[in-house]
């Protein structure tokens, strides 16, 4: 329960004047999330990765593939039929003072909940799973029901939020760059919470472009470039042995606070493009179809894709100018 | 010594009251020096970077004196400090990339910016655009529209600008906080570069990024709730911090190596005082694990050797 | 951008109520409360006024061109109507045409603009078309040709005529406050509860846009007034009844400018003017107090 798959996922809007430009900001996308996994998407802006949650969450219409959950494909679902689908599969995201209506209180968050979802369910009844979920989520009821919005702090919006997606029993979390927009001392207990709801079975899409906060707390990493996959695997292979060129830049871009990672860990990998290792271009009779194209799995589990992708000029493979 | 600030007191005025926003800060920029100053949001960096060069309408000059290059800075007087921005004291605020005026060509900008200064373009001209060059932008950069360039090409444009006069004290207001990692660290070399060449004398980088500072800054500053928490070079501030507060920051920040299945990071409970009505005394005390009936006097901000200062009563 | 936006300085947690707020610049801007205290004025003589006498505003009851007297406090015109129960009963013709010509703009306005602005796409397109063609079209031309069939005319259809010409302007203003309305995150939460488009309307959107909505319909309110006047004005309003833009007409009609008949074209246009004025000069007070950016602490 709470398998989630995203199978050739794409998202093409249209720009410009009159709508004559295209903008394709999510290229091809799949993976599986495993029930009870935390997985984080890094990648810098522009990479699609908002986009992906909000595909996920239904937020905005799939432009072509298939999002399956236990199965079934929810990218066509609309309005009601949504229902199921959103007691499983719920969101937070990145701005905790935009995410609430300025004009109510806080906690109305639960009571719209309640209407759509619960509305059988009896009133106090109702306010013992409040609590219950306030207290899952280490908030002190008492301080944070019946205030409004700005009476409280960025770090206990966040986790109401969460609270509220517990109501709802769920089983996949996307988590849409959550905590960068809380103070540094909030954002590892809010990090932490994440963990622990996993240890409780939860699956997680962890969304964020701070690499330090993705190997942290995931299980798997999946490195976004421009709207592709470029890289993924566990994060300790990704972090450790990153094997495409972006990931290793990003790695050593991040700024340390204390020495930092040792670009010698992956020194033998760098300026190689391990996709064309695994498939030489030398066979030009195999098919060539997109998704056999995108990944090659290197090692059990980690998966890379060409060195060169979306610069076709500067890639050997002549399958690849398709 | 380029900037010294004494006991400096700048309040906001809100219907509720007064929000005490810096309550009493003092602190010395050396000549050369790169200081950074770090703190969560509502400490008051930002109204410290603020108040040196320009205050808003909400802003009030309430005690406190600062000094720049041995002159006192007449900060309460908007006009008057008039005569100071751009030629001593520069600013990179925190929104400067997104003010560039989306209709104007960047040479166009930077020229108007500079002629209502009251100089001649053309006599700053090849310096501008050298400098440019300096920091890794191409003199067709002046040709394009600001939506044409970068986060962070603009980021080095603003800086470019701001320091044009070669001013004493540039203050960088979270100048890498909208940047992808990849530029942050292009343009953090380029603000190093700037002091380096001399173009700048001192520089005031405010930040909430401790790592940036890391890279950047020779001394750190951190505050507090209006206050100062403690002051050290830098990598004292990131290895061997002395301030509870410091001390539990550092250990709460993740980083790459760190998971949580091996060590579980812990966070600061509680929040920051309100400004409007802060509490007496230590204005950490209620999140502090050391804190005790003595907090309740403010502590002093005192030397603990080697250029290390601290407000503590519990470890200086 | 994924940056914290880190905020200046932070802000007192505990807040001074919403109504108290207002209320305490309300009071410091005079602005409100003059204007208020002109409308309310008007609006009570409009109550009260036709009480005062027994007889209607077209009645004969004296002898024309009299100059105010203790009788006939405005004097009395050519044919020897009293004008000042013509004024009364004018003022309440014309706040009736505002509050309804006007309410029923604000209505069109809203659904179309909130609905445009909220679904986008192809029902967006299609009422902005709509909107665009009623704009354009050059309502007095309709009325002309309206008025050529339909014979006897009351307050009512003048009232609901200007209603569903005068809305466009609304319509728009309404679609580019919910557009932004739209992208914040608490409505895609309220989606992600799966609240439907015509709750998240009135539940999200339109309570925070609670003051633009107020500040649309005093505006339309005046429009309303304006455009009524001008039309009874020109001869092209109510048939029966009395308003002040019909008091205007019959005034010009009669010579009263060249007559010397001071009292009976300066009430009515002193009283459009101060409701058009005063709604105008309130909307601008208004906004100064709901937008904090125009305060002045």
């Amino acid at each position: 329960m709470g398998k989630l798959e995203l199978k050739g996922v794409n998202k093409v809007y249209r720009v410009g004047t009159f709508g004559g430009d295209t903008l394709h900001a999510v290229k091809d996308v799949s993976f599986t999330a495993e029930p009870g996994q935390i997985i984080s998407l890094i990648g810098e802006s522009g990479s699609g990765k908002s986009t992906i949650g909000k595909m996920i969450l239904r937020l905005t219409r799939v432009s072509s593939g298939q999002i399956l959950f236990d199965g079934k494909d929810v990218s066509t679902l609309k309005g009601a039929d949504l229902r199921p689908y959103q007691r499983r599969v719920q969101g937070v995201f990145q701005d905790p003072f935009s995410s609430y209506n300025p004009i109510f209180k806080a906690d109305r968050v639960f009571g719209m909940v309640k209407d759509t979802f619960y509305g059988d369910v009896s009133r106090s009844e109702w306010d013992g799973r409040v609590w219950q979920a306030l207290k899952d989520v280490a908030l002190d009821p008492d301080g944070v029901l019946g205030k409004y919005p700005h009476q409280l702090s960025g770090g206990q919006l966040q986790r109401m939020l969460v609270a509220r997606a517990l109501l709802l029993d769920i089983d996949f979390l996307v988590a849409d760059e959550i905590i960068s927009m809380l103070d540094a001392s909030t954002r590892v207990d809010v990090l932490n919470l994440l963990g622990d709801l996993k240890a409780g079975g939860l699956g997680v899409l962890f969304v964020t472009h701070d690499l330090s906060l993705g190997n942290y707390i995931s299980d798997r990493a999946i490195i976004l470039r421009k709207g592709r996959i470029v890289e993924s695997g566990k994060t300790a292979d990704v972090f450790d042995h990153p094997s495409h060129p972006y990931t290793q830049m990003l790695l050593e871009s991040v700024p340390a606070l204390h020495g930092g990672r040792d670009p010698g860990l992956w020194a033998d990998r760098k300026g190689r493009c391990l996709f064309h290792e695994r498939y030489p271009q030398a066979d030009a009779t195999a098919p060539a179809t997109a998704q056999d194209l995108s990944l090659a799995e290197i090692e059990p589990g980690h998966l890379v894709t060409c060195a060169h992708v979306d610069e076709p000029e500067r890639c050997p493979d002549s399958r690849r100018a398709a | 010594m380029t900037l010294r600030v004494d006991d400096l007191k700048v309040y906001y005025t809100t219907l509720a009251g007064d929000v005490r926003a810096l309550d009493g800060v003092t602190f010395e920029i050396a000549d050369g020096e790169i200081m950074g100053l770090a703190g969560e949001s509502g400490c008051g960096k930002t109204t410290l970077g603020n108040s040196l060069i320009r205050l808003d309408g909400r802003m009030r000059h309430v005690g406190g004196s600062v000094e720049l290059d041995g002159q006192v800075l007449p900060i309460g007087d908007s006009e008057a400090m008039d005569r100071h921005r751009f030629h001593d004291i520069s600013v990179v605020p925190q929104y400067a990339m997104s003010a560039l005026n989306p209709t104007r060509k960047i040479g166009r900008m930077s020229r108007e910016l500079i002629e209502s200064r009251g100089i001649r373009y053309a006599s700053v001209k090849d310096v501008y655009e050298m400098r440019l060059g300096l920091v890794g932008l191409r003199e067709s950069v002046l040709d394009l529209y600001p939506m044409e360039l970068s986060g962070g090409m603009k980021q080095r444009v603003v800086m470019v600008l701001s320091t044009l006069l070669d001013p004493s004290l540039l203050i960088a207001d979270e100048i890498t906080s909208a940047l992808d990692v990849s530029t942050q660290k292009a343009v953090a070399e380029s603000l190093v570069g700037l002091r380096d060449h001399a173009f700048v004398k001192s520089m005031l980088v405010i930040t909430h990024d401790l790592s940036i500072l890391h890279e950047v800054a020779d001394t750190i500053l951190i505050m507090y709730a209006g206050h100062l928490a403690e002051k050290a070079p830098a990598d004292v501030i990131i290895d061997r911090p002395r301030h509870p507060y410091t001390k539990l920051l550092i250990s709460s920040l993740p980083e790459v190596g760190v998971r949580f299945e091996d060590k579980r990071l812990a966070g600061i409970p509680g929040r920051p005082p309100s400004l409007l009505d802060p509490p007496a005394g230590c204005r950490f005390r209620a999140r502090c694990p050391l804190a005790d009936e003595q907090c309740l006097e403010q502590p002093p901000f005192v030397d603990v050797g080697e250029g290390h200062q601290l407000a503590c009563w519990k470890v200086s | 951008m994924h940056a914290p936006a880190v905020p200046e300085v932070s802000l007192p947690r505990r807040r001074i109520g919403r109504v108290r707020e207002f209320l305490y610049f309300a009071r410091r801007d005079r602005k409100i409360f003059v204007s208020l205290l002109i409308i309310s004025s008007l609006a009570v003589v409009a109550l009260v006024g036709p009480f005062l006498r027994d007889y209607g505003p077209n009645e004969y009851v004296g002898p024309g061109m009299q100059a105010p007297s203790s009788e006939y406090w405005f004097g009395t015109t050519t044919f020897g109507q009293d004008v000042f129960v013509q004024f009364v009963h004018g003022l309440g013709a014309t706040f009736f045409v505002g509050i309804v010509g006007g309410g029923l703009a604000a209505v069109i306005g809203m659904t179309v603009g909130f609905v445009a602005g909220y679904r986008g796409g192809l029902i967006d397109e299609v009422l902005n078309m709509l909107t665009n063609v009623v704009l354009v079209i050059p309502t007095l031309m309709v009325l002309i040709v309206v008025v050529a069939y339909v014979n006897a005319r009351g307050l009512l259809v003048e009232a609901i005529f200007i209603g569903f010409t005068a809305w466009p302007w609304a319509a728009r203003a309404i679609r580019a406050q919910t557009m932004s309305l739209r992208s914040r995150d608490f409505v895609d939460l309220a989606r992600l509860t799966g609240v439907g488009t015509r709750r998240i309307i009135s539940g999200e959107i339109a309570p925070n846009m609670s003051s633009y909505l107020m500040l649309t319909f005093i505006l339309l309110f005046g429009n309303a007034v304006l455009i009524a006047a001008t039309l009874d004005f020109i001869g092209l309003g109510p048939t029966e009844g009395i308003s002040l833009g019909l008091m205007m007409n019959n005034a010009v009609l009669w010579s009263a400018l060249q007559l010397g008949m001071w009292w009976w074209f300066i009430p009515p246009g002193l009283g459009i003017v101060l409701i058009v004025g005063s709604l105008y000069v309130m909307n601008v007070g208004l906004d100064q107090i709901f937008n904090p950016r125009l305060r002045k602490l």
